[in-house]
């Protein structure tokens, strides 16, 4: 009964990181449009996804987020090259450590979002609040007080 | 959501000196607001939390400027696009944009003031795409005094604009307003055109792009040839001509069509008998005999290096494929055109020389059935927007066909007609009135053939009948698209594009004319569909937005770039991350040092740094983890 109350209570917190040049924009005209999306995920607007150290996402998880996303523009279309190229990278790295936590994977999602892809945008938040609403809260936070 | 409740809740933090709210932050007295409140209570930074910063930072941060502060200390807080535009439960939402707004405060509090980067700019422009649009925006920059570099991928400029007829609403013939401007772009001192050419490679940034173009081999010499034509003669290999969308053939050494600038052949290499090794070499010979001596069959391709401060895309469109819309036959049926073939075939230089003749037999229609939004305004199966020009051009089709051939009957399927322009609405009435053009509301179904006739069948939705007409000819106005490598050229640019394709503006409104990518403006087609006189004043447009920029010697640049702290170890590995080479080893020091010059502040050096030995000014390692916390918390 609880853990069904749990569930319908629980409100992920998401951290996102979007590079301004494609996945902000997207945001944005999902924004314009109006497009309706869970107020789960508060946004960061950074230059590139390249700016991302992995450390920054778990420090989030670390602080009390329940998942991270990190969102840039589609291979090819980087502003600065390949940028993304290099989030891509770091990002299969971070999957390998979240492993080694014990943080199951579908926390952190690398997503390619162009800035006429609004729809995409509202869509992963929509997937994401609701792939984490199920997996339940992350807990790290208190987790790693016990432990320490 | 509740501003209210946002504002009481901000002021009542420490950190924060004064916290109110407007309506209208930017409107004058919005502006007038933020001023008065950084003088009288001193502020040192501000957060302005309002719509999202693509809109209005920089007007925002001008203000704090112009108010005392260092612009680097205003910051923007999206609670509309982020929140209040997306969020339907209120308080939800309130609390977001409560979290949004302490996130920009953490970071302004860990914002230092700087100073723009001053960088000298190349005063020349680069042009790509030879069409109306593109030669409209090299005359207007050139004529301004600056070099501009017109890079055509074909073999001549002119466009889509060269193939057309008459131009709507007044029936104009297109080549007369666009030949002389073909010829002044040639001439002019200002300009350096290059046909069969291609932007490979673009580094660089606003002001100072550094440009690849890739000219295929010129095999013949633009400057000695006199267009005499002997060439052509000789030449044993023929080709469907793409001007005339193969309604008529032509040699592989060729000219595009009688106006093409520069007026000199073109070799068509892929459909030579052979170059490497030479297989034929007619052409030359004739060539050599005239003493012109203008063809060199061994040329090369060539790489031109190019410097500009500008550059102007101006790529046009092309048309959707017919031959998907499997309902109207084209492709199996000779006697189904689309608009562009039926528009060579009323030109006086077309393949029929004017006459309008039925491509299977060459008899004179009588019966003439146009579709228009052929595969438009579908966006289960085709193209999902509206071209925005088959309603005048079909309206003009239609009156042309009657002036041709009188006692014919026209038949024009239209789902609504379409004529937003000056004068457009009129002509589109004057036509139907004055000529007896037969329009029915409603869709065509199927187009089959039957004892030489085409069997159209549709539905007119006016009088809720289904009609059947046995016609000779059928037209489709089929949608414009991109062109073709529009989505190589966006990604060369780093310029993005629309859902459809198209380059997309920065802003529909506040910036029309820009890629989202400093320096880089759009015209013409291949930013949206649009007809003539739009696609003129789009040029226009984006011409003087280039000239803006080229009017001042140097320019200002973002000073949020990289910078190496105390704790450099020298170890090298943020060198090659940087993909502008802005990063290198001091040779004296040993340690990694940033050209400011050069950076372009992407931070991903930053994050690849194992000692975090690097910072991004203004978005720092501590800024982002205050913002993570602000959310978190």
């Amino acid at each position: 009964m609880e853990a069904v109350e749990l569930e319908k209570t629980f409100e992920p917190k998401i951290v996102g990181f979007l590079c301004k040049w494609c996945s902000y924009a997207g945001a944005d005209l999902a924004g314009t449009s109006r497009m309706k999306y869970p107020p789960n995920l508060n946004a960061m607007r950074v230059n590139c996804s390249g700016r991302i150290d992995p450390s920054f996402v778990l420090r989030a998880l670390a602080s009390g987020a329940d998942g991270v996303l990190i969102a840039g523009c589609h291979p090819g279309d980087c502003h600065y090259t390949n940028g993304n190229l290099k989030t891509l990278r770091r990002f299969r790295l971070l999957q390998r450590m979240l492993d080694q936590f014990g943080i199951e994977r579908e926390r952190v999602r690398l997503e390619w979002i162009s800035a006429s892809e609004g729809e995409k945008y509202a869509r992963v938040v929509r997937g994401m609040t609701e792939g984490i609403r199920s997996l339940g809260p992350l807990n790290w936070k208190t987790t790693m007080e016990v432990v320490a | 959501m509740n501003i209210k409740e946002i504002v009481e809740k901000t002021g009542k933090r420490s950190d924060i000196v004064f916290a109110a709210d407007h309506k209208y932050l930017c409107s004058e007295p919005g502006q007038a607001l933020i001023k008065d409140s950084i003088r009288q209570h001193k502020l040192d930074a501000i957060v302005v939390a309002a719509c999202s910063p693509a809109m209005h930072e920089a007007t925002f941060k001008t203000l704090a400027q112009l108010s005392g502060l260092n612009k680097y200390n205003c910051e923007i807080a999206n609670i509309r696009e982020q929140s209040s535009w997306v969020h339907d439960d209120p308080h939800k939402a309130t609390a977001k944009a409560h979290i949004i707004v302490s996130e920009a405060i953490e970071k302004v509090k860990l914002n230092e003031p700087l100073q723009p980067i001053t960088v000298p700019v190349t005063r020349k422009v680069l042009v790509i795409g030879g069409g109306i649009a593109g030669i409209r925006a090299s005359l207007d920059v050139a004529n301004a005094g600056y070099q501009v570099y017109l890079v055509e991928k074909s073999g001549s400029i002119g466009g889509r604009m060269a193939q057309l007829s008459e131009t709507f609403p007044t029936l104009d013939c297109a080549t007369c307003i666009l030949g002389p401007l073909m010829v002044e772009v040639y001439r002019h001192p200002n300009i350096k055109l290059l046909r069969l050419s291609k932007v490979e490679e673009v580094r660089g940034y606003i002001g100072n792009f550094k440009v690849k173009v890739r000219q295929e081999p010129e095999y013949v010499d633009v400057a000695k040839c006199n267009a005499c034509g002997e060439c052509a003669k000789v030449c044993p290999a023929e080709v469907p001509n793409e001007f005339d969308f193969g309604l008529t053939w032509r040699k592989t050494i060729y000219t595009p069509f009688a106006q093409a600038v520069p007026p000199a052949y073109v070799l068509d290499a892929k459909n030579c008998l052979g170059l490497l090794p030479q297989a034929c070499g007619e052409c030359q010979k004739a060539c050599d005999q005239l003493g012109t001596a203008c063809m060199n069959l061994d040329a090369w391709p060539r790489t031109h290096e190019l410097e500009v401060g500008a550059i102007i895309v101006s790529t046009g469109y092309e048309l959707y494929d017919a031959t998907k819309l499997t309902e109207y036959g084209y492709g199996t049926y000779p006697d189904v055109m689309t608009s562009i073939e039926f528009e060579r075939m009323l030109s006086a230089s077309g393949p029929t020389l004017g006459e309008i003749k039925r491509p299977s037999d060459g008899r004179v229609p009588r019966e003439i059935v146009f579709v228009q939004c052929a595969g438009q305004r579908e966006p289960e199966t085709a193209l999902p927007y509206c071209s925005k020009i088959c309603c005048m051009y079909t309206a003009r089709h239609a009156m042309m066909f009657k002036e041709k051939v009188p006692d014919g009957q026209t038949y024009v399927f239209y789902m609504d007609i379409r004529a937003g322009g000056k004068g457009y609405e009129e002509f589109v009435k004057r036509c139907q009135e004055e000529r007896g053009l037969l329009y029915l509301r409603g869709r065509v179904a199927k187009v089959y053939e039957e004892n030489g006739k085409l069997i159209v069948k549709g539905v007119d939705t006016i009088s809720g009948k289904r009609v059947q007409i046995n016609a000779d000819l059928v037209v489709l106005a089929v949608g414009m698209i991109p062109s073709a490598g529009s989505k190589e050229l966006a990604s060369t640019l780093k310029a993005s594009l629309d859902a459809n394709g198209f380059f997309s503006e920065a802003h529909p409104k506040l910036r029309p004319l820009e890629s989202p990518t400093a320096g880089i403006y759009l015209a013409g087609a291949g930013q949206s569909p649009k007809d003539i006189p739009e696609t003129v004043a789009q040029a226009s447009g984006a011409a003087s937005k280039a000239l803006d920029l080229l009017s001042s010697p140097t320019l200002e640049r973002e000073p949020t770039v990289a910078q190496v702290l105390e704790t450099c170890s020298g170890c090298g590995i943020c060198i090659p991350v940087c993909p502008y080479d802005a990063l290198s080893l001091n040779a004296n020091t040993n340690l990694a040092e940033v050209s400011e010059a050069l950076c372009e502040g992407c931070g991903t050096c930053v994050a690849s740094c194992p000692s975090s030995s690097l910072s991004l000014r203004n978005l720092t390692d501590q800024q982002m983890l205050a913002m993570i916390e602000a959310i978190v918390a």
